[in-house]
């Protein structure tokens, strides 16, 4: 990932729709993958419960279904992402392959993660987005363009409007996504602010 | 209209603006733990940067803690690789940690309190979403991802879009055996699991301003299940009586100048919001979980919904939740049979928790074939316990009385559900496999509640008791 263009202006690849709404972060990578001091390795995991029946056997679950391999678009429904913090869980996606997510709407936590990975979580209508899953799942081989430059997400002859908040769609599409550089570049002024705050000057026992 | 406590805060926190818009934010107090951090401080390592103040970070380990021998290294190789990378970091920069010699470790929403480092005007930042816990006191806190664990080690800072405030008002008087933890799953399922998105909420009214500190910490902890980052409570008398001598809050002269600053921020009763909500506290009963998220809450005298008179596009998940939970749409929840009882974790691991749970435990015991574990929040909880004997009553009543840790809130220590076992869980997440077992089935609740159900083997009213 690190050594890609930071520009995310312009993300084609193929569609993979996962139709549900309030998925969790604990569904996307499950805690027992949280105990590694890295990100490595993730990838493999995304999903891991979910894409499994009682039995343990994989089930339908569209991550395991081969007409989408390779599929680089994640389409969603509403509140995507929901719950723990675990910023593995766009790690996992993204090292699965995933290049952005389509959808209703995403938890706040979770796009914030999304953006500090330069990986863009792009809201559409819900009617929109249940429209693209439906042309993904008739056309797996379909490819789906998430242009954050013109603010719509393409599929054959078909245009969706997207919405994101502001800052986090100019930094994907300028690559100053990677905020520890420009915060850095404030020290002055965060010395400042720091200063000013009086519970920073005061005594405790400790 | 005057200003709301969150935009006095959050104004006076504001470093600039940032060439994308966002605001650059200054992180009052920063919160660490074994989980979320080993990755900030590589990737703080990689860029060959430093702690610019390690004095506003403190760390503690909660989540992969055994509770039952804590002896190192752990039986469990990985979390005694994440322990030792903690104590390596904190060590390298010089962060104060609070370890098990210290005699303050716990979960870090219990600690963060307990020790007065939590303050009215903070700004608190720590990568776990049940940050919203501190909002009790009046801070503006919320969870963050790993690589803002290391924005705000590098800068003490975070880059942040500012949300919107909206005004949660619980009004009138609860009812007898009604708590902190029923109002929030209430709002849960009135408002939704998304319906806080882009929001930070404040909560107030009657039954709010009733509520002791360690109430508004469950009710605030909670705010992230229905999508709102944070949520807090304005500063008031309860607030400054709570704070006053604990280890971290101002002493002297800066307690009364932190006085006049506090009240100073709380939000007056013209204070203008970007929405406002209510809610009945008087109608509020106990209240359980019957799915898969939070919002999916009913009262205990109340019979799960049937999915035909949900919302359409609540539908598919709640079929999902009955497919999942193995239950009936229309059936009471009240009689259902669990096989694990829990108490503890973030949102109900405090002293007072425990006291509620004891003093239904005395003199009942366990009913057969139920495990039961109480888990306090740390250290100091669990001295206190022992020392008004309440690890005791537990122990008579058949419960399993254990070290402090997250335990089986999310079961990354050896604290699981096996199977399709159900739980009665004080915790705040109730998601497909989030207990550690991948079919496990969780039903939220009070403490007090769960101990009903431990004693009678299935979820029944705690009142009646």
């Amino acid at each position: 990932m690190a050594n890609k263009d930071p520009k995310r202006g312009l993300i084609k690849g193929r569609g993979l729709p996962l139709r549900e709404n309030d998925v969790d972060t604990d569904r996307i990578i499950p805690a027992r993958y949280l105990k590694w001091v890295t990100f490595d390795g993730l990838g493999a995991h995304a999903f891991e419960d979910a894409r499994k029946d009682a039995k343990g056997q994989p089930n339908d679950h569209p991550f395991n279904d081969p007409r989408y391999k390779g599929a680089s678009v994640l389409i969603v429904n509403r509140n995507f992402g929901c719950g723990s913090s675990r910023e593995h869980a766009p790690q996992a996606l993204s090292r699965a392959g995933i290049e952005a997510l389509v959808g209703e709407s995403f938890a706040e936590i979770f796009s914030g993660n999304c953006v500090t990975l330069g990986l863009p979580a792009a809201r559409v209508s819900a009617a929109d987005a249940a429209e693209l899953q439906d042309l993904v799942a008739a056309n797996p081989s379909l490819v789906v363009e998430v242009d954050l430059e013109g603010r719509e997400v393409r599929a054959g002859a078909k245009k969706y409007a997207l919405t994101m908040p502001e800052a986090q769609r100019q930094a994907l599409v300028a690559g100053t996504w990677d905020s520890t550089g420009s915060l850095l570049s404030n020290e002055a002024k965060i010395r400042k602010i720091a200063s000013s705050l009086p519970y920073m000057a005061w005594k405790t026992a400790g | 209209m005057s200003k709301n406590l969150f935009d006095k805060v959050w104004d006076a926190h504001r470093v600039g603006s940032l060439p994308t818009g966002q605001d650059q934010l200054f992180i009052g107090l920063h919160l660490i733990h074994e989980v979320t951090s080993p990755q900030a401080f590589g990737m703080l390592e990689e860029r060959g940067l430093k702690v610019l103040y390690p004095g506003r970070s403190f760390a503690t380990c909660d989540h992969i803690v055994p509770t039952e021998s804590r002896a190192r290294p752990f039986a469990d190789p990985e979390a005694e690789a994440m322990m030792a990378e903690l104590e390596k970091n904190v060590k390298k920069h010089g962060i104060a940690f609070f370890d098990f010699a210290s005699g303050r470790q716990g979960v870090l929403h219990v600690v963060g309190p307990e020790l007065g480092l939590t303050q009215p005007g903070m700004t608190i930042a720590c990568g776990d979403s049940h940050t919203a816990t501190h909002g009790a006191v009046g801070a503006i806190a919320f969870g963050i991802g790993t690589t803002q664990v290391c924005d705000v080690l590098a800068t003490q800072t975070l880059a942040m879009d500012r949300p919107k405030v909206r005004k949660i008002e619980v009004s009138g008087k609860l009812g007898k055996g009604v708590g902190a933890k029923d109002i929030i799953l209430a709002i849960m399922a009135r408002f939704g699991v998304e319906g806080g998105l882009g929001y930070a909420y404040e909560y107030t009214g009657e039954a709010i301003r009733a509520l002791s500190m360690e109430g508004r910490m469950t009710l605030c902890n909670m705010s992230i299940e229905g999508g709102a980052r944070s949520g807090y409570v304005s500063p008031d008398q309860t607030t400054y009586d709570y704070l006053k001598g604990r280890p971290y809050a101002p002493t002297g002269a800066d307690w009364d100048r932190a006085l006049v600053w506090w009240k100073s921020l709380a939000s007056a009763p013209d204070a203008s919001f970007d929405d406002e909500k209510s809610i009945d506290g008087s109608a509020i009963e106990p209240m359980v979980t019957w799915g898969i998220n939070p919002g999916h809450a009913i009262g205990v005298g109340q019979r799960m919904p049937k999915i035909a008179d949900l919302p359409p596009a609540e539908r598919d998940v709640a079929r999902k939740a009955y497919d999942y939970m193995q239950f009936a749409e229309g059936a009471p929840i009240a009689g259902t049979k669990i096989n694990v009882a829990f108490v503890g974790s973030c949102t109900n691991g405090r002293i007072s928790d425990l006291r509620d749970a004891a003093a239904l435990a005395k003199g009942r015991k366990v009913a057969k074939g139920v495990r039961a574990l109480v888990v306090p929040g740390s250290m100091q909880v669990d001295a206190q316990a022992r020392a008004e004997g309440l690890d005791k009553v537990f122990a008579e009543a058949g419960f399993e009385y254990r070290n402090p840790g997250c335990s089986m809130c999310l079961a990354m220590n050896p604290d699981k559900l096996r199977g399709d076992e159900v739980s009665a869980s004080s915790s705040n997440r109730n998601f497909i496999g989030r207990q550690g077992s991948p079919r496990g089935r969780t039903l939220l609740m009070s403490p007090a509640m769960v101990v009903a159900a431990a004693v009678a083997g299935e979820v029944v009213d705690s009142r009646s008791l």
